[in-house]
């Protein structure tokens, strides 16, 4: 296959960043998007040029380094999965594709395709734990049965990666989808609902400071999240914010 | 030179721990506030170190390439993490989970370590529970166990196909409550760069900045190093992209002793190489085998055709299809241990039985268990004369209930549906058991420098069992190493804050510096990525799934000649003032190079075939691994001496009292 490419090109945080164009010829459908990028920066070493930097690590789709905006869709066209996990059989001979970083105040860039997402881990630090020491020193494991039921949705809330599509994908860059997955997880298990009432304010207090937008129920994060993080947590963090604001 | 003291406490296996941890010096919590702990690494091993040292009281620093703590890979294991809890009630115990350690181990690992791992290995499960690590559940509330390679017994606690995930997330969210209390300051997108010794203990780092380009100074009165294993010495794994032996290597260089570095899993159940082009390769979790079965064509015209395209693999008869683990390992079957499954398809392929383009893979096939599983549902559900078609689709709904995220990723890679054709696999590097040699206390050979997780080569001996990484990363992290390091602490409760001005610091930093900036203006012709791929391919032609002396000979002379040309002929674009990738690569791709030497050193050393290390000489007629207890029953710890050819090789031999030393048979 041969594509057209027109790829963000950004020294550092502080200079102006452009669409660059870029031919790539020798692409095979089974190759992954960022196998693809490999190629591309061969080429560009080669030639002495300064090859184009993104974020990746596990290239499995579970660690959520990779981000990128993909024809204006994070992650790219397929569903369910990362850019990492797209195949270039998704694309036809002679495709023009644009690739941009994920786009928000609270992700800066930091250089080309990499952005700063460090917003999330101090959301995290907010509220995102129990506090439970770890020197083992606690009861049994089966101590306290938990209900099937909640525990899969414990467990279906806890599989977000935190690589940002829902900030990217959201026409108000709000990151409820990302702060209300990890609200969700710990206030459906009995061991989260101890401190529930602190963590959804901290959390959510963090989340505002970071510069993020409001939610406006659009359901785009839903749509564009690799791993199918539902928009129920967005609702059960309102409750949760909502009763906690109630006992103030 | 530093020698090898075990530091192995006396009396019975079962009560040596306790004894220690009466034993050991303690710090006071007044004295904790003025002692710092580096921690390199942020995956379970050094996460959750890092989590309870802050949480002790000491002041914590960890360092990590990732843009967050929480992308380190142990978030991509995917199978399970054992514990001897018996919830099943199945005759688990600890003393079981570590006779099935040291045996699956091939005897080559330390018993007071491994009972140890097994001992703290039920307490893991209670401490993550607490944290709300989601695991996966029966109806009536209580947690669910699956079984794995290697053992009879059900001791895996798994959360779906994402356990590492859930696992790692814990850990980051201990270390997310420590940040928060100001005792953990973390470095992120940092990289490790070479380790300070001052008056021969370990005092510092030189990291690298990876967005600013600046190399910094940090200090402390203990350093520890959890940054994982070296599979990626191979360049095709199932490794992340960043993983390296860089900061492993790099305490190697000031005198910490590598051990059994050719000690290296190879995963039976992966998703096979398909190009030049290939990056990395997935692992499709061992889970699998518990109902798919391994096969290929038993007439070598069949394996032709199905290679050319010309036969569907669901043309060919069961008479004709070779159920090769079956047919040699009728006990074990299809979940032997991930070293024999690994090798026997080797064996099968080199005859000419494989079955994808580069001839280099087996099926794995589902076709059983679906209609296994459908004939059982169509029973249960009152389908008294179900068509073949009926049992099918009830079958498929099952698989894809127990292992539906595997198919989908399978299918989303090789763009083939494995419920109506069998998957195709091979094996692929996915775990280093050698690593840092370490002492009991889990410190190396350097005084105030520890080594945790995968990094060290301490429990797993020649071959790791599947689902025991996350719970030696964990045990280390959580209940090991928080502990020991306080018996050295308590020696430096005067020593006051290290300054970062003292002349050991100085030099260390001007090396780095030397040595980035001759990189940068090496103005040579091949990428790094040339380089890493050459590397690859030496290892694993040569020191990968089946050994022998002339292959490992070839091997240390073509790494080193590959490394000279890297100096010589390596271009390294843009400039160290910011985020430069190549320039990362190139600083972990020089480590490896180093590495591999030393590993095929190590293997040619080592005159017998054991657990993950096979050499073609050293088998029995039937092809089975022959292990030499009477020559080789030792760990093989390296001293570095410059080159890494000239390295010298330390002995720690290993006593085995409470455990009989046996033929590893799983026919």
């Amino acid at each position: 296959m041969k594509l057209k490419l027109k790829i963000w090109r950004q020294k550092n945080a502080d200079s102006a960043g452009k669409i660059v164009d870029y031919d790539i010829n020798n692409v095979s459908p089974d190759m992954s998007f960022l196998e693809m990028l490999d190629v591309l920066n061969e080429d560009l070493i080669a030639k002495g040029d300064d090859p184009v930097e993104f974020d990746h690590d596990c290239r499995e789709g579970i660690c959520g380094a990779c981000s990128l905006q993909i024809n204006g869709e994070p992650h790219g066209p397929d569903r369910g999965v990362t850019t990492c996990q797209l195949h270039m059989r998704k694309f036809k001979d002679g495709d023009t594709i644009y690739i941009e970083p994920f786009r928000a105040k609270a992700f800066p860039v930091v250089k080309d395709l990499i952005v700063d997402r460090s917003a999330f881990d101090r959301i995290q630090q907010a509220g995102g734990y129990i506090s439970v020491n770890t020197s083992g020193n606690t009861i049994d494991a089966n101590a306290i049965p938990i209900n099937k039921h909640d525990a899969d949705k414990a467990f279906d809330a806890a599989t977000c990666i935190g690589c940002g599509a829902c900030v990217a994908a959201c026409k108000n860059a709000s990151a409820m989808l990302f702060t209300s997955a990890k609200v969700s997880q710990f206030s459906l298990l009995p061991q989260g609902k101890v401190e529930a009432t602190e963590r959804v304010m901290n959390m959510v207090k963090q989340m505002d400071l970071e510069g993020f937008g409001n939610c406006t129920n659009t359901g785009a994060c839903e749509v564009e999240c690799p791993k199918g993080i539902s928009l129920e947590n967005i609702a059960r963090l309102n409750r949760e914010y909502l009763s906690a604001s109630v006992k103030g | 030179m530093a020698t090898l003291e075990s530091k192995i406490p006396q009396g019975p296996l079962a009560d040596k721990w306790t004894k220690h941890k009466n034993d050991i010096d303690l710090v006071n919590p007044a004295n904790k506030r003025n002692i710092d702990v580096i921690v390199v690494g942020t995956g379970l091993a050094g996460g959750s170190a890092a989590a309870t040292l802050a949480e002790l009281g000491y002041n914590v620093k960890t360092f990590c390439y990732q843009d967050s703590p929480r992308r380190a890979h142990s978030i991509a294991a995917q199978g399970g993490i054992n514990a001897a809890k018996n919830y099943q009630g199945d005759g688990d115990s600890v003393y079981r989970l570590f006779y099935d350690t040291v045996k699956g181990g091939d005897y080559r690992a330390r018993e007071a370590n491994v009972y140890r791992l097994a001992e703290v290995s039920a307490n893991i499960i209670d401490q993550c529970v607490a944290q709300g690590v989601p695991f996966a559940r029966e109806y009536g509330g209580l947690l669910d166990n699956r079984s794995f390679g290697g053992v009879l017994v059900s001791r895996t606690f798994y959360a779906k196909g994402q356990t590492g995930q859930q696992l790692l997330l814990g850990a980051y969210s201990a270390m997310n409550r420590q940040i928060n209390r100001g005792k953990i300051k973390a470095y992120n997108r940092h990289e490790m760069l070479d380790l300070v010794l001052v008056d021969g203990k370990a005092r510092g780092i030189i990291a690298r900045d990876l967005v600013t380009g600046e190399i910094e100074r940090h200090s402390a009165h203990a350093v520890v190093i959890a940054s994982g294993g070296y599979g990626n010495v191979f360049f095709l794994s199932t490794n992340a992209m960043g993983s390296n032996v860089t900061a492993a290597w790099k305490i190697h260089k000031k005198g910490a002793h590598f051990a059994n570095p050719c000690f290296t899993q190879i995963h039976p159940t992966c998703i096979p190489v398909s190009g030049d082009h290939q990056s990395k390769l997935t692992l499709m979790s061992e889970s699998l085998r518990n109902d798919g079965r391994i096969w290929v064509p038993k007439k070598l015209e069949d394996a032709k055709a199905v290679r050319e395209g010309k036969l569907k693999p669901t043309a060919i008869p069961e008479e004709d299809r070779d159920y090769y683990l079956e047919r040699r390992y009728p006990s074990f079957g299809n979940l032997v241990p991930r070293d024999v499954a690994s090798r026997a398809a080797k064996e099968r392929c080199d005859a000419g039985y494989g079955v994808n383009a580069t001839g280099e893979a087996v099926f794995l096939d589902f076709d059983a268990a679906i209609m296994r599983y459908g004939r059982e549902k169509a029973i249960t559900s009152g389908m008294k004369n179900a068509s073949d078609a009926e049992v099918r689709k009830l079958g498929e709904e099952i698989i894809e209930s127990k292992y539906g995220n595997l198919f989908q990723m399978y299918e989303k890679i090789v763009d083939e549906n494995p419920y109506k054709t069998p998957m195709m696999i091979y094996p692929a590097v996915h775990y280093t058991m050698g690593g840092i040699w370490v002492d009991y206390n889990l410190m190396t050979t350097i005084p105030g420098c520890y080594a945790a997780g995968e990094a060290n080569f301490s429990d797993h001996g020649a071959n790791r069992l599947g689902a025991s990484a996350l719970m030696q990363g964990l045990a280390d992290g959580y209940f090991v190493l928080p502990y020991t390091i306080g018996d050295y602490l308590s020696d430096d409760i005067r020593t006051g804050p290290i300054s970062t001005d003292l002349p050991e610091f100085e030099k260390a930093e001007k090396n780095i510096k030397e040595q980035i900036n001759s990189l940068i203006n090496n103005n040579g012709t091949n990428s790094v990525d040339y380089y890493h791929k050459k590397l690859g391919k030496i290892m694993w032609n040569k020191c990968g799934m089946a050994r022998n002396e002339q292959g490992l000979k070839e091997a240390m002379e073509e790494i080193r000649a590959l490394r000279e040309d890297f100096y010589k002929n390596v271009r390294v674009p843009g400039d160290e003032n910011g985020k430069n990738s190549e320039l990362e690569k190139a600083l972990r791709v020089a480590d490896f190079l180093e590495l591999g030497e030393l590993f095929a050193k190590d293997a040619l050393h080592r005159n017998e075939s054991c657990g993950g290390h096979f050499r073609e000489e050293y088998q029995t007629e039937e092809g089975e691994a022959l292990r030499d207890d009477e020559n080789f029953k030792y760990v093989a710890a390296w001293e570095y001496k410059g080159e890494p050819k000239d390295a010298v090789l330390h002995k720690e031999d290993l006593v085995y009292e409470n455990i009989e030393l046996k033929t590893r048979s799983y026919k």
